[in-house]
């Protein structure tokens, strides 16, 4: 076994990379239980492709029999029916560990220098994710998953000009067809998972290269013993593999109470309109994206004045579109001299909890009808959700902040 | 293109029927798929009664057979009219385009239906119809206004005079005894063979078969999802103790 590893590593720098990112990869020995999100993203990533690969073996992608297909999945493949609640439920599953995986970020200023990059390719990651999800969730070719597609697309058209050939060129068709259906497929199973893996091997070179953060949000390489070790720092393996089992085995008790117990998670997981097939004449009463889409929905909506000429739809998928652009820049918005919330002033603190409590609330208000009141809501919560980030170079400045310790607590 | 405008617009109008009645008040079941008999009585009132317009399309024959425990050759015998084979789709012989000529749109297709609409909805639905003479039918559904469907089941429960009583529940007056709304339907057209309780047993029965096929995998899913728990349980405690074990010179 030696030999063969030594007779490797002569020709491939193993053992090199090995220390580099495990074994003598040093990691704050403070990490808290927001910290088991990022490796939990990675385990639903494995899930989904591994998943997903069984379900392409007897998925037929086509408007005609994309429908029958997954049915067949569910009743005649052997075991198919947990691959696809495996991944449908992993679907979800995927945006909850990154919905926490980000607010980790967002309150222990993991963003901040010299982690931009980290967190640029992370938003990236979760932008290629949504164009991911967006595009799977047609290939059931379900009442939801047809008219989804049709309002998604549709909003590329109220761009001027070009809009409405952009939307046909989306489509390939004049309307959601099996074209569409085809062409989707292809980005779902080849091109946006390659693009997906490559932007994971980026965030996790750009996080090694500049190591952790921690929850205090200090620095542990200035601190570094006679080795040239950081004092607060530990090998990320063996101490945080198994440490993240603990996680994985949590998440995985939660992840399968839903798969075999709740599967469509009342609605919110498997839409019921998506247990009729697709029908291009009959558009359901109640149109709803799955639920981590819903924010930006309910953003999209709360858009309701024409402005300088321009219809209230293209203003609204400006503003959908601005509400995830702004989070590229949030790395160069903070200016706090602190990374942590836990030395940031009450300014942030309150800040962070508006912001995150607006977005769940978005959240809801994106799933059910709009009214009168419901919008007006929307509106102030988007207002809100600006807010944090637009005031943030403002609030981050003025506040005082607490003194950080030289080495980490707790 | 008027043509088509108003051909959207038909197709347009069930949809319409369907928002309005989203907000009917529904009957409450609790189904139960490990019990065969009641599914098995389902699965007869299906292939009698609902199989000659709607399909189940997307599951076999010999499927329903093996999870109800109905020998083959008498499933064979009893359950399957269109002398299809036992492995075979349940589909069934009326033509789509034929149907969408004399009901206005093709019977839906119902594997999915309980999933597509809830159980309480379909138990209620098919003790919602009653006598309406403005109706083409001469019936209309509390659940479903102007449904296109006939009440095939009139020889089974009769037809209710008046729309009878769904999702109201039945209560027990304190001080004479009586029993309010027990029967759902006070008055009825046309009697049928059944009683309202045996009537009402038969529509959990099918609505159990219908909640069972949308879903036919439920038992075995839960049955095997209580191991895995387990399993996750004991593998989280071993992880634990390996954590506690690497992590105690940790300081």
């Amino acid at each position: 076994m030696q030999k063969l590893i030594q007779w490797v590593d002569d020709r491939l720098p193993i053992v090199e990379a090995w220390n580099k990112h495990l074994a003598k990869y040093y990691a704050p020995k403070n990490f808290n239980v927001w910290y088991f999100f990022g490796s939990l993203a990675m385990l639903v990533l494995v899930n989904q492709l591994v998943t997903g690969i069984w379900l392409t073996m007897s998925y037929n992608p086509s408007a005609e029999g994309a429908f029958a297909s997954v049915e067949y999945i569910m009743r005649d493949v052997e075991w198919g029916w947990l691959l696809r609640y495996l991944h449908s439920t992993g679907a979800s599953a995927f945006f909850i560990v990154v919905y926490l995986h980000m607010f980790r970020g967002l309150m222990y200023g993991s963003y901040q220098k010299p982690r931009e990059l980290i967190w640029i390719f992370g938003m990236l990651i979760y932008l290629v994710l949504m164009a991911e999800a967006f595009m799977g969730y047609l290939l059931p070719w379900g009442q939801m998953s047809y008219w989804g597609a049709q309002v998604i697309v549709n909003l590329f058209g109220a761009i001027p000009v070009i809009g409405e050939d952009l939307s046909l060129w989306i489509r390939g068709d004049y309307l959601i067809s099996g074209i569409t259906l085809n062409r989707f497929f292809a980005l779902h199973v080849v091109a946006l998972p390659i693009v997906l893996l490559g932007l994971v091997v980026l965030h996790i070179l750009a996080l090694h290269e500049v190591g952790s953060n921690n929850p205090d949000g200090i620095d542990i390489k200035k601190n570094k013993d006679e080795n040239g070790i950081p004092k607060d720092g530990i090998p990320f393996h063996p101490y945080y593999t198994v440490h993240d089992l603990l996680g994985v085995g949590v998440f995985f008790f939660i992840f399968f109470i839903v798969v075999f117990f709740f599967p469509e998670m009342g609605g919110l997981f498997l839409e019921k309109p998506n247990f009729e097939p697709a029908n291009a004449l009959k558009t359901p009463a109640h149109i709803a994206p799955v639920w981590y889409f819903t924010p930006f929905y309910a953003m999209l909506r709360a858009v309701t004045v024409d402005f300088i000429g321009l219809p209230a739809k293209f203003w609204g998928v400006v503003v959908m579109g601005g509400a995830i652009a702004i989070l590229f820049v949030l790395p160069w918005l903070d200016r706090s001299p602190v990374r942590s919330i836990r030395y940031k002033g009450w300014l942030s603190k309150i800040a962070l909890a508006v912001f995150a409590v607006s977005f769940v609330i978005l959240g809801y208000l994106g799933l059910v009808p709009a009214t009168e009141g419901r919008t007006t809501v929307a509106q102030i919560l988007t207002v809100v959700y600006f807010l944090y980030f637009i005031l943030m170079p403002f609030y981050t400045r003025m506040e005082k902040t607490k003194p950080v310790p030289e080495r980490v607590t707790g | 293109m008027r043509k088509l405008i108003f051909g959207l617009f038909i197709a347009v109008l069930p949809a319409l029927g369907l928002a309005a009645g989203a907000g009917v008040p529904l009957d409450h079941i609790e189904t139960d798929h490990t019990d065969k008999q009641s599914l098995q009585s389902g699965a007869a009132l299906f292939t009698n009664y609902c199989m000659g317009c709607h399909s189940m399309e997307y599951a076999r024959y010999k499927r329903v057979a093996d999870d109800l425990e109905v020998p083959v050759a008498l499933y064979e015998e009893n359950l399957i009219f269109t002398g299809a084979k036992i492995g075979e789709l349940m589909k069934n012989s009326m033509s789509k385009d034929m149907a969408a000529g004399w009901f206005g749109a093709p019977p839906p297709d119902l594997t999915l239906e309980s999933r597509l609409r809830g159980e309480a909805w379909v138990y209620s639905y098919l003790r919602g119809f009653y006598k309406d003479e403005t109706r083409p039918l001469g019936v209309n559904n509390v659940v479903f206004a102007n449904v296109g469907m006939p009440h095939v089941m009139v020889d089974l429960q009769g037809l209710c005079a008046v729309p009878p009583s769904i999702g109201v529940g039945a209560s027990v007056e304190p001080l004479s005894g009586n029993v309010k709304n027990g029967d759902a339907c006070p008055e009825y057209a046309i009697e049928g063979s059944m009683t309202a309780a045996e009537f009402d047993k038969a529509m959990y029965d099918l609505t159990n078969f219908l909640s069972y096929m949308a879903d036919p995998v439920k038992v075995e899913r839960e049955r095997l999802g209580i191991f895995v728990l387990i399993f996750v349980a004991i593998f989280f405690v071993f992880a634990y103790l390996l954590n506690r074990e690497y992590w105690k010179d940790v300081h």
